[in-house]
């Protein structure tokens, strides 16, 4: 995984709180077995809409999304963070995201930022009033900033330290080889096994 | 630290603790059970080849097939290219590394929330992971169940451990007896309209109370199922004798002294009397009725003896917005009586409620009665094994004569991956448990209803109360 640090971007206001992810990318986009080119699936249905935010001239190529609060709500379809990803998505803000879309994005490389219900506002009366506008976000210092406008966002230390040092969780655990060798050696007997195959 | 009154949730998480994360870095816990399916597992397969790694424990790995699946001529090939694709590749996955898999036309296949509890692999005290935020399911029987993004499906095959930051705990407590027609589906629906959709966020639910452990198992699945509707990351019930009860007999279940050996671990798997939970909700099951959503998310429900709110009586603006959005989408008025709500399909299915007590109870409302005039009705057993019990039972008859569709197993009209689908502009009655913008099919209008109320609305052809059948 990439290493994330500061980096700039057009920032895209998408002004609907409780997003699910049914509405990030529609289940027919889930049935590719590939784990790439999922940019098409991406608000699949809202994008049919001429209006819809991401089919505006000004914010093509957007790389932050300004959301409303409850984000990524629903199904734990991972798709909806390799569809934000795969359009160039590098980071989305939210007053709330959904348990499992903050998890999925850490795990992706893409920040999932939360940031209050008023500078929610805030950011999206500036960038409405200057569409296409590049927005600044700083990982480190967790900030967003849009001209002289600095607003801070949360983000657990963990995921940052992750996200900061591009590191891939499996190989993490991967040094608690040992650990994970000598619980299994006292787990309790009358614990299922799939293997062999029973009732079939 | 021992001596700490604990949740059933913490004691769950202690058990299975390998490493203790230090300095915000998050808890290793160890993984009792990996179910798996072929829309979430593709690319965790990918991953595990690009990295040239195995699985580490098979034996506690297993795969079914079930959101593409078509329900009806199973035996020629499925007929959506990329369906089919998706269902080969985990057959061809499962293959090369060695995993048990029941395919489209064995009997233990179906969707996977309901094979675990067949078979006896979901049991108390384990913790049990799927590519699927359903796996809240199987918290029915005090485990904990936890719906996982597809890099910690790959996550859980290389380690069989999983990362993970502690939940806080929230005690659900029903307390009453539920009058008739009222039954597991109408607490959930409850539980989430009280505390929101993102109520239960960062939480593990407890769902306790009177009403709770006088539930069969299957009611206590239908409830843990929601769950994840609720925006919590598990839900739970402790296991009792009903669990035990349940689980004796299974394929799976422990026999002989792993049976005795279980069930000493297992009667402590219970809240201490003087935990404290870190939230706590009360709902009154004496004056539930059944209940049913007007919008397009599961927290957007009313009693059926209610009407479509009026978005202007919300203080929030959010939601009022929200309201206004779905009732749009919905295509209905502030006002009308939900009774009045006409529907053109009935779908009787998933995880949810697609057990066979829930086609049961379903059958004994309909049983000698005629479907209305220009109602669909589907019936999509939840596993192949459901719908040769419910055949032997006559259920499939009662059915059939209703003039209902009586489908092969899969999650179906849940979410229309497979050829069933709602047209746009169609409104149904579903069982399922997500009423979201397009679910059930692009367009299609979807009202989350118990299995008794989808019954009385396919003989009424409008959201029916069983109580209503009778006047
Ligand atoms: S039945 Fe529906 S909710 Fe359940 S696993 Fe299948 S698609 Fe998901």
């Amino acid at each position: 995984m990439e290493r994330i640090s500061v980096f700039e971007g057009i920032a895209a206001p998408l002004k609907r709180s409780n997003v699910d992810t049914d509405q990030i990318i529609p289940a027919v986009y889930l049935k590719r077995i590939t784990k790439t080119g999922f940019e098409d699936g991406l608000f699949a249905s809202w994008r049919q809409d001429p209006e819809f935010v991401l089919n505006q001239p000004a914010y093509q190529g957007a790389a932050v999304m300004i959301a409303g609060s409850d984000f990524g709500t629903g199904s734990s379809r991972e798709h909806a963070v390799w569809a934000l990803r795969d359009f160039g998505f590098k980071a989305v803000f939210s007053p709330k995201f959904a348990d499992i879309f903050r998890g999925n994005s850490g795990k992706q490389g893409l920040i999932a930022g939360e940031i209050s219900d008023a500078d929610t506002e805030l950011l999206w009366s500036l960038i409405e009033a200057n569409p296409g506008v590049q927005v600044r976000v700083d990982l480190p210092a967790q900030q967003l900033s849009l001209g002289d406008v600095i607003v801070p966002f949360e983000i657990d230390e963990y995921t940052k330290w992750r996200l900061m040092e591009g590191l891939d969780d499996i190989g993490i655990t991967m040094q608690s080889a040992d650990a994970i060798a000598s619980y299994e050696a006292k787990r309790e007997s009358w614990k299922p096994t799939t293997l062999p195959a029973k009732g079939v | 630290m021992s001596d700490k009154p604990m949740t059933l949730a913490e004691k769950l998480w202690r058990d299975h603790l390998v490493v203790e994360g230090e300095n915000g870095a998050p808890d290793l816990l160890y993984i009792d059970l990996h179910l798996i399916h072929e829309v979430t597992s593709p690319q965790a397969f990918d991953g595990l080849r690009q990295a040239g790694r195995d699985i580490r424990r098979k034996d506690l790995t297993i795969a079914t097939e079930d959101h593409n699946t078509p329900t009806q001529d199973i035996h020629l090939p499925i007929a959506e290219p990329t369906s089919r694709a998706q269902v080969q590749a985990l057959r061809d996955n499962t293959k090369e590394f060695g995993v048990r898999i029941h395919s489209l036309g064995d009997k233990n296949q179906g969707i996977v929330h309901v094979v675990g509890p067949q078979l006896g692999l979901t049991m108390p005290g384990l913790t049990i992971v799927c590519g699927d935020s359903h796996t809240s399911t199987h918290g029915a029987f005090g485990s904990l169940a936890m719906g996982i993004g597809t890099s910690e499906v790959e996550h859980v095959l290389a380690t069989q451990t999983l990362p993970l930051q502690p939940f806080k705990t929230m005690a659900i407590n029903v307390e009453g007896t539920l009058r008739p027609g009222v039954s597991a589906k109408d607490i959930i629906l409850a539980v989430i309209a009280k505390i929101s959709t993102g109520g239960g966020q960062g939480y593990v639910l407890e769902y306790r109370g009177s009403a709770i452990r006088s539930l069969s198992m299957e009611g206590r699945m239908t409830i843990c199922n929601m769950s994840i509707e609720a925006g919590a990351r598990a839900g739970l019930v402790a296991p009792d004798e009903i669990t035990f009860e349940y689980l004796k007999g299974r394929p799976h279940a422990p026999e002989g002294a792993d049976w005795d050996a279980a069930m000493e671990d297992w009667k402590l798997l219970k809240t201490d009397d003087d935990a404290v939970f870190d939230a706590e909700v009360f709902i009154d099951a004496n004056t539930l009725d059944p209940f049913v959503t007007w919008g397009t998310n599961p927290g957007q429900g009313v009693s059926l003896m209610d009407s479509v709110p009026n978005p202007a009586d919300y203080e929030n603006p959010n939601e009022r917005a929200a309201a206004e959005r779905a009732l749009e989408y919905m295509d209905l008025k502030a006002g009308t009586k939900m009774k009045d709500i006409a529907v053109n399909t009935v779908f009787l299915g998933s995880c949810t409620n697609a057990r066979i007590e829930d086609l049961r109870a379903a059958a004994s409302i309909i049983k000698g009665r005629k479907k209305a005039d220009g109602i669909r009705m589907m019936v999509v057993p939840g596993s192949q094994r459901v719908r040769m019990q419910a055949e032997e039972e006559g259920l499939d008859q009662i059915f059939k004569d209703f003039g209902a569709e009586w489908r092969f197993a899969g999650c179906s009209m849940c979410l229309g991956m497979n050829p069933d689908q709602l047209a746009s502009g169609e409104r149904a009655a579903s069982t399922s448990n997500r009423n979201f913008e397009g679910r059930q099919g692009k367009g299609a209008r979807t009202h989350l209803v118990s299995p008794v109320v989808a019954a009385a609305t396919a003989v009424r052809g409008t959201l029916s109360a069983p109580a209503d059948l009778e006047s």
